[in-house]
């Protein structure tokens, strides 16, 4: 009821946005395409006199600004602004040395030691390796409850620690002295350079943190070690971020100040941008209204940017008719991936034909083809046969409640009417009723995407290496499989390992649990004086390059 | 009347208490938790969770906790916003949510009786007509839509009022208006209706041949006469008034509690559903008795005593 009534408001916005399109006056130029300058090089010396001044809708309120407690990505863009890991995400989208000045690796690949630079947290203290080594183990340990801790499995007797099976002082984080940070890994992790720019790796000031537990809430008491710092935080209304001085690289910051609005409104939002109040609406922290995207597209404003996330199917392989490779791997392949996106989708997403995104792509030229119809037809009467059945019995494709996934699911539901001769039916769930009815197998065909967590494509593949790991849900389990995957934490050779995990990709893909159907973009609109701002694969937002001009 | 203010407040007492009691074990009986997610974090991770929000004990000492934490006003930690508790989050939403709503409820008080007495006065005249126009696009258009058109007119067109936010007084016309709309229009339809019964009856025909002034019998003898069905209504408005806000308040990206009470129950946040819905019932509760008290003051015929009580 809820979703109709936002659709109704939508379509009013929309022809509200439309009408005010047509009253002209703000007509915005379409932003030249191509990369942002790196951080290290941007503004001419004309943006310096501009106001160094980003609005920006927040969306929502952050609920937390604590590295070690955030799960969602409104927390982790504010942490992102206000924290600087040992590494750094660049405009190259690989890591750069950041709180840590330079590092060195051992041989094996197994104990990386850092040298961290001179810098001060934005109250004034040093930054040192013992609050690395102190926010470490405090999200690892189980009395902080932290959500993201299994990102720090990583770092030796990680996991154990958390789990209370090893002692917080075993986990292999060490502070030799003020300066020097010394990290002992499980296994050689190719990646571990990139973790380190995520959240959970992310210096806490101790003393802070000890002085007051709810440091992380307001404005007055929040200390980090980022480009910017908290001015003030009006709770679920306004946050305004300034350049921190403290930073130990600030030459590079341009921007003075960054006004936070918290509207959730997409269709406000999108109002607030065309009416000059904000200068940037959508992603990466709201979306734009889907029914405005078409209209945008026609004024060529939108811009899109793919991430690293792909929306797929699960069948649940231990109920038939999906129990059988061949009748999955038939609804897989009858479908018209591109005539989704092109009709129902509308912002450039790329048809998904293997589980992993392209920024981390094993095999370039996917594992299927789009819309094989024939081979598709062929495949489901074989399947057919295998599992006894002269026809397909009514299939139920679930999803939760949502106008872009029900679109999506008519589409294919039709697709498959047409392609295949099969009833699909429809079932639509709340949320969370539908996220436990598929953990429990409760299920047939339902959707379900997965957005990279880090750029490396085991992210995606290690989703289905248990048959009862979290979250797999299609109840798929493969021996071969699971020991590439295990082949591939102990292979140090980069070239090796990928080769590893693409055949391991493949197993997926021949077998077919999952059903891949597009891999994500992300859409905005934004000002074109705006520059600078960086979005990761991953689909994160840094401002610390972002300049006026 | 003290005894039956004592009564009362007994019985909002047992009420508040069944309500608590069955929101508790209907949100327990719901399927998926505060921590079912899209990515699910492995199990010692949940258990962590669960130890550190107490979901951990059974669920009679689960429920005898809650209890305590009502009765001392504690109402926990909330488990999406990591850095607030319910406390914080209601202190900081309703002030919001009480000044949009009463922002909305004085224009829709005012403005509502003022229409219908306009329409009563001029039944079956133009002034009848256009006042009734107003109060049926009122009742019949939602509010989500009058705030879009709002915004679209007054914020975009016009450019007399921002578009949404909550910085100062000129950011809070737009939604108080949106959100006065439809109570204003029932207000107005009632008063004319009751108005015109009232006017009709023997003592105002008495008054108005012992030369009495039109205004004066209006306002002495028909208002207040014919405002008792609208005191009645009065209570419940406040009530849906402050829980219904929900679409204003996010159309405007007003900071109000409206929203906690809504998402809350979408993300599972056991605290909050318990912590807003309780606050709430609270407020629901006061209001049905200062109504009932109004009534005396509108209707000297109605004695709050035991006697004769339903």
């Amino acid at each position: 009821m809820k979703k109709n009534v936002f659709a109704l408001v939508s379509s009013i916005a929309v022809l509200g946005t439309a009408l005010a399109g047509c009253g002209g006056g703000q007509q915005t130029a379409a932003p030249p395409a191509g990369g942002t300058p790196a951080p290290s090089q941007p503004a001419t010396p004309a943006a310096e006199k501009k106001p160094q001044v980003l609005k920006m809708n927040l969306h929502s309120e952050p609920p937390t600004t604590d590295p070690g407690l955030a799960e969602d990505t409104t927390s982790g863009a504010i942490i992102l602004a206000t924290f600087d890991g040992l590494t750094r995400i660049g405009t190259d989208d690989k890591p750069h040395e950041a709180a840590a000045e330079s590092y060195t690796v051992s041989d094996d690949k197994l104990t990386y030691t850092f040298k961290i630079r001179e810098a001060k947290w934005s109250n004034g203290d040093p930054v040192t390796a013992h609050d690395f080594e102190y926010a470490w183990k405090r999200a690892l340990d189980p009395k902080t409850a932290s959500n993201y801790a299994y990102q720090l499995y990583y770092v030796k007797n990680g996991e154990k620690a958390n789990k209370g099976e090893a002692k917080l002082d075993e986990v292999g984080v060490k502070a030799l002295d003020d300066k020097t940070l010394e990290v002992k890994l499980e296994n050689p992790t190719p990646y571990f350079l990139e973790l380190l720019a995520f959240r959970t790796y992310f210096p806490v000031n101790k003393k802070v943190l000890d002085a007051n537990p709810k440091w992380a809430g307001e404005a007055s008491s929040h200390v980090g070690n980022g480009p910017f710092k908290i001015e003030s935080w009006e709770h679920k209304s306004k946050m305004v971020l300034v350049k921190n001085e403290n930073y130990w690289d600030k030459d590079n910051v341009k921007l003075e100040k960054i006004e936070f609005s918290m509207v959730e409104d997409e269709n406000t939002e999108l109002s607030m941008f065309e009416n000059g109040e904000i200068d940037w609406a959508g992603a990466p922290m709201s979306a734009l209204p889907t029914d405005a995207i078409s209209a945008l597209k026609e004024q060529g404003k939108i811009q899109t940017n793919p991430i690293a996330g792909t929306y797929w199917y699960k069948f649940n392989t231990e109920k038939p008719p999906f129990n059988n490779i061949k009748v999955r791997k038939a609804f897989a392949y009858s479908i018209d991936r591109q005539a989704l996106i092109d009709n129902i989708l509308q912002t450039g997403q790329i048809p998904a034909t293997g589980a992993v995104p392209p920024s981390m792509v094993l095999n370039p030229n996917g594992y299927f083809k789009d819309k094989d119809l024939e081979n598709a037809k062929k495949l489901l009467e074989e399947g057919l046969k295998e599992v006894g059945m002269s026809k397909l019995p009514a299939i139920t494709l679930s999803y939760n409640t949502s106008e872009a996934h029900k679109k999506i699911a008519e589409a294919i539901q039709d697709q498959w009417k047409k392609n295949l001769g099969v009833d699909v039916k429809l079932e639509n769930k709340e949320w969370k009723v539908y996220l436990e009815d598929l953990h429990e197998g409760n299920f047939q065909i339902g959707r379900m995407g997965w957005l990279g967590d880090f750029n490396d494509p085991i992210n995606f593949l290690e989703l289905f290496k248990d048959k009862m790991g979290g979250n797999n849900d299609t109840r798929w389990e493969n021996a071969k499989y699971k020991e590439l995957l295990n082949q591939s934490a102990k292979e140090s050779d980069l070239e090796k390992r990928k080769k590893i995990l693409a055949d391991a990709e493949q197993i997926l893909m021949d077998e077919m649990p999952i059903m891949p159907i597009y891999w994500y973009t992300q859409s905005w609109v934004q000002k074109p004086e705006v520059k600078g701002v960086h979005q990761t694969g991953l689909g994160d937002v840094d401002w610390k390059g972002a300049y006026i001009e | 009347m003290i005894r039956y203010l004592g009564k009362r407040i007994i019985f909002m007492l047992i009420s508040l208490f069944l309500i608590v009691t069955a929101t508790f074990f209907i949100m327990k009986a719901v399927p998926g938790g505060p921590f079912t997610s899209e990515k699910q974090v492995p199990p010692e991770i949940k258990a962590a969770l669960e130890a550190k929000y107490k979901l951990n004990l059974p669920l009679h000492e689960q429920y005898f906790e809650y209890l305590k934490g009502v009765v001392t006003w504690d109402l926990g930690p909330s488990f999406t916003e990591k850095s607030s508790n319910v406390n914080d989050m209601i202190d900081r939403g309703f002030p919001v949510s009480a000044h949009l709503g009463a922002q909305a409820l004085l224009l829709a008080i005012f403005g509502g009786i003022t229409l219908g007495v306009i329409a009563a006065l001029n039944h079956n005249r133009w002034q009848d007509y256009s006042a009734m126009v107003i109060a049926v696009l009122g009742l019949s258009v939602p509010s989500f839509i009058l705030a879009s058109f709002y915004q679209y007119i007054f914020a975009i067109q016009l450019g007399w009022f921002p578009i949404a936010k909550w910085e100062g007084f000129e950011y809070t016309i737009l939604p108080s208006l949106a959100l006065a709309a439809s109570p204003m229009a029932f207000i107005a339809r009632l008063t004319r209706s009751n108005m015109i019964e009232v006017m009709g009856q023997d003592y105002i025909k008495t008054a108005k041949a012992k030369g009495l002034h039109t205004v004066a019998i209006t306002v002495k003898h028909a208002i207040r006469n014919a405002l008792l069905p609208v005191v009645t209504y009065l209570g419940p408005l406040i009530a849906g008034i402050l829980t219904g806000a929900f679409v204003i308040e996010r159309i405007f990206g007003v900071p109000g509690l409206g929203r906690e009470f809504v998402l809350s129950i979408t993300n599972r946040d056991y605290t909050v559903i318990m912590g807003t819905t309780v606050f709430y019932s609270i407020i629901l509760v006061v209001m049905i008795l200062i109504v009932d008290i109004a009534y005396t003051l509108v209707d000297p015929r109605i004695k709050l005593s035991d006697a004769g009580k339903e």
